[in-house]
């Protein structure tokens, strides 16, 4: 296979070894981890291992890691399930969320506002997508009938990171659930969730180097919601499905190198990240770069670069750097493959235009310097292609 | 090459890529996504508008032209030409109709679409040519490439790409036209593509039902008015719209009178203005002296009047006529009178297999009397 660039790392990245050596070695051992037998107890076990491992990794308790099939479960169930449970319990109807959240807790909300006659605000956020936090006090001052409050730790297209401390703090104080979307912040945040003490964080397997199909909700045991999957309720009676203790061990496995590793992981994605935007911005004039330029933790992911180039379709510049061997992305992908313009850029103030024509890399510790040059120096060939391309489009009748 | 594959997603341009492959191409796969966006979204307020238009997602064609691609082992995008389509093909669909006139959308599609806005855009991408799996050959000829019929006579479609330019020519492949539909089908069932068995597109492909009247009418809206006797002049039946009815349109004319002798009564015109549909005898429809406005040339442009061959539907046969280019327009002074001829259509011309120009029709008569 031709030698390619990938930097596409924040829609799914390779298994780590010690992940997929654990997943390995768990898929040769035979036995339900609900059945009460031997082989049952075996599996079982297992399970309860990756569950202790991930939580004290992440600070919080093994009863609160609700294992999931990936971060779309778990918002859905955090979202949807917490609003039935306080519909249910006391009538809440209302959510709080920002408008740049990933569209697993997008969609969820724009469903339950459609089908499920849920009242939704809809935080605004500034120009580097981070939300507003004068109006989710507003907000908050009123925090009757609020059955969830979800704001996400760090966007999957620009990489801004959000208060989400100050947003727990805010929720607790209001007494209102907070859920947020922890996919893209694991392993490259410090992520300690007994001191955010929210009240469920997505996790998922596959953005950290773990087996696809795995994931978690860390729920607070003593919070109550409705179910998205009901059956034999192997997962606190929350969430019912056998467990799959193969990718459950190689999640795990894959959430220690992650948090372990992040600090130092975090530098060196900062420093390459900065060289990649620093080529392109000396090599493209008129380059935008989207998001918080600050490189502090709790400012920008470290490993996101996020690039307007005006004039430019996104998705010719894709095409032609897929034809160059880089691998990227238009930001939100879509199954047919037609991007649409990003909801995150148009929240941050941006044109249709201005997000139809963005490109996200986005790094991980396997990428090197040879790989952001390899990016530096194509880019200027396929901006201008495509700008002709983009015109040769226009100029017709 | 860098040959940029245009695929639907149906049996023929799924094998028109795969020759492509074979024959050691560089090829990509394209899919133009055409058909309005389903709109959607609720909510008054937030991020509404990432909802409008996740109906694309769902197209079966999109998908069965990707799992081609995969097949064959090339590169597959989406290309969303939707707005574009709308603009240059849909409404200009409604604005001939809304004029009485009866337009061809898979030529102004083919005109500036696929052979326009595709085209420049491939070129200006670095691809050398755009491959279609049209019924129609491109041949090099001793003055560059001409473009022929397809040896199918059923399915040729040489007709609709009657608008394309020698300059589009150069850069155009069409890798099935040299065979029948039967030879193409066998093909993908042998190459094992899921398509195999697709059924073939029909008609007009944003009118899925095939209802043209209908589309029109609810979009244009209705100006009722007469349909009168021609001669007479008489009054037999109101209608809801003009652009609804279509010159030598015989069923659906809910005629309370029938003619004195029986015969079955036509749309013979169509009066916009005054919103009346003449109908008559079918003699009324022949005629036999066309004139045609924005004039393509696909090989060299005539210069004196020639006897040669036209064709004014995509799935007509082909009449004996002298060509007359001399002016802006072009003359066209059929053998043998054409039936049910509407202002609007496109007139074809060939030489034998080879296609020589094309016009739209402007003005239709009836010279000689039989």
């Amino acid at each position: 296979m031709e030698q390619r660039v990938y930097l596409d790392h924040a829609a799914t990245t390779p298994m780590v070894p010690a992940a997929r050596e654990a997943w390995l070695q768990q898929s040769a051992e035979f036995g339900n981890p609900s059945s009460l037998h031997a082989s049952g107890r075996r599996q079982r076990q297992a399970v309860e291992e990756a569950r202790e491992l991930i939580a004290g990794l992440l600070g919080t308790r093994p009863s609160a890691v609700v294992f999931t099939s990936g971060g779309t479960e778990s918002d859905n169930l955090a979202v949807k399930g917490l609003f039935w449970r306080a519909r249910a319990t006391s009538g809440a109807d209302r959510v709080v969320t920002s408008s740049i959240e990933h569209h697993a807790v997008l969609d969820p909300i724009l469903w339950l506002e459609a089908d499920q006659g849920a009242q939704v605000t809809w935080l605004p956020v500034d120009s580097v997508g981070r939300i507003d936090e004068d109006v989710l006090a507003a907000t908050l001052a009123d925090p009757s009938g609020v059955a969830v409050c979800s704001v996400m730790w760090a966007n999957n297209e620009v990489g801004t990171v959000q208060p989400v401390h100050r947003i727990a703090e805010a929720c607790r104080a209001a007494g209102v659930p907070f859920h947020t979307d922890a996919v893209q912040a694991l392993g490259h945040v410090p992520m300690d969730l007994g001191e955010l003490r929210a009240d469920a964080v997505t996790l998922s397997s596959h953005k950290v180097g773990g087996p696809f199909g795995v994931g978690a909700l860390v729920l607070d045991p003593g919070l109550a919601l409705t179910p998205v999957l009901h059956g034999g309720g192997q997962e606190r009676e929350v969430r019912s499905g056998t467990l799959d203790a193969p990718s459950i061990v190689g999640f795990a496995a894959a959430v220690e190198h992650a948090v372990k590793g992040q600090e130092q992981r975090a530098f060196h994605l900062v420093t390459l990240r900065e060289r990649l935007i620093g080529g392109v911005v000396a090599s493209v004039p008129d380059v935008i770069v989207n998001g918080d330029l600050g490189t502090a933790p709790d400012e920008r992911l470290p490993g996101n670069v996020h690039l307007s180039f005006p004039g430019c379709e996104g998705d010719l510049l894709l095409m032609l750097l897929d034809a160059a061997a880089i691998d990227c992305s238009t930001g939100s992908a879509c199954t047919a493959g037609i991007p649409e313009p990003s909801h995150v850029l148009m929240a941050m103030g941006r044109s249709e235009e201005q997000a139809r024509s963005s490109l996200r890399f986005s790094l991980s510790e396997s990428t090197t310097e040879a790989d952001v040059d390899a990016v530096v120096s194509a880019l200027p060939g396929a901006v201008e292609r495509a700008r002709r391309a983009g015109g040769a489009r226009a100029q017709v009748s | 090459m860098r040959v940029l594959a245009a695929m639907s997603g149906g049996v023929d341009s799924s094998v028109a890529a795969a020759r492509l492959v074979d024959a050691g191409h560089e090829v990509v796969g394209v899919h133009l996504a055409l058909a309005a966006k389903s709109s959607g979204g609720a909510s008054t307020a937030g991020p509404a508008s990432a909802r409008a238009s996740r109906g694309c997602c769902t197209l079966d064609d999109a998908r069965d032209a990707r799992r081609v691609a995969d097949r064959l082992g090339i590169p597959f995008y989406v290309w969303d030409m939707s707005e574009r389509f709308r603009r240059d093909v849909v409404d200009d669909f409604l604005d001939e109709h809304r004029l009485g006139r009866t337009p061809n959308p898979c030529i102004r599609c083919n005109e500036r679409i696929k052979f326009a806005a595709v085209l420049d855009r491939a070129i200006a991408m670095d691809f050398d040519a755009v491959a279609t799996g049209h019924y129609a050959q491109v041949v090099a000829g001793p003055h560059g490439p001409e473009l022929h019929r397809g040896v199918d006579p059923a399915k040729d479609q040489s007709y609709v790409l009657g608008v394309l330019q020698r300059s589009q020519l150069e850069r155009v492949l069409l890798p099935i036209g040299g065979d029948d539909k039967a030879t193409i089908r066998a093909e993908a069932q042998r190459r094992a593509f899921a398509v195999a068995q697709k059924p073939d597109s029909h008609d007009i492909c944003f009118i899925p039902d095939g209802d043209t009247a209908s589309f029109v009418l609810a979009r244009l809206g209705g100006a009722p008015g007469t349909i009168v006797e021609a001669g007479t002049g008489a009054t037999l039946g109101t209608h809801r719209g003009v652009a609804t009815y279509t010159i030598g349109q015989r069923r659906g004319l809910d005629l309370r009178t029938p003619a004195p002798d029986g015969a079955p009564r036509y749309v013979v015109a169509k009066d916009v203005a005054t919103a009346t549909v003449t109908v008559g005898p079918a003699e009324l429809l022949d005629v036999d002296l066309l004139e045609a406005g924005a004039v393509t040339w696909t090989g060299l442009p005539l210069d004196a009047p020639v006897d040669l061959q036209v064709q004014v539907r995509a799935h007509g046969e082909a009449v004996a006529a002298r060509i007359d280019a001399s002016g802006a327009r072009l003359r066209v002074e059929l053998a043998t009178p054409v039936r049910g001829v509407a202002c609007g259509q496109s007139v074809v011309v060939y030489d034998g297999t080879r296609v020589v120009g094309s016009g739209t029709i402007e003005a239709t008569s009836r010279v000689a009397r039989a």
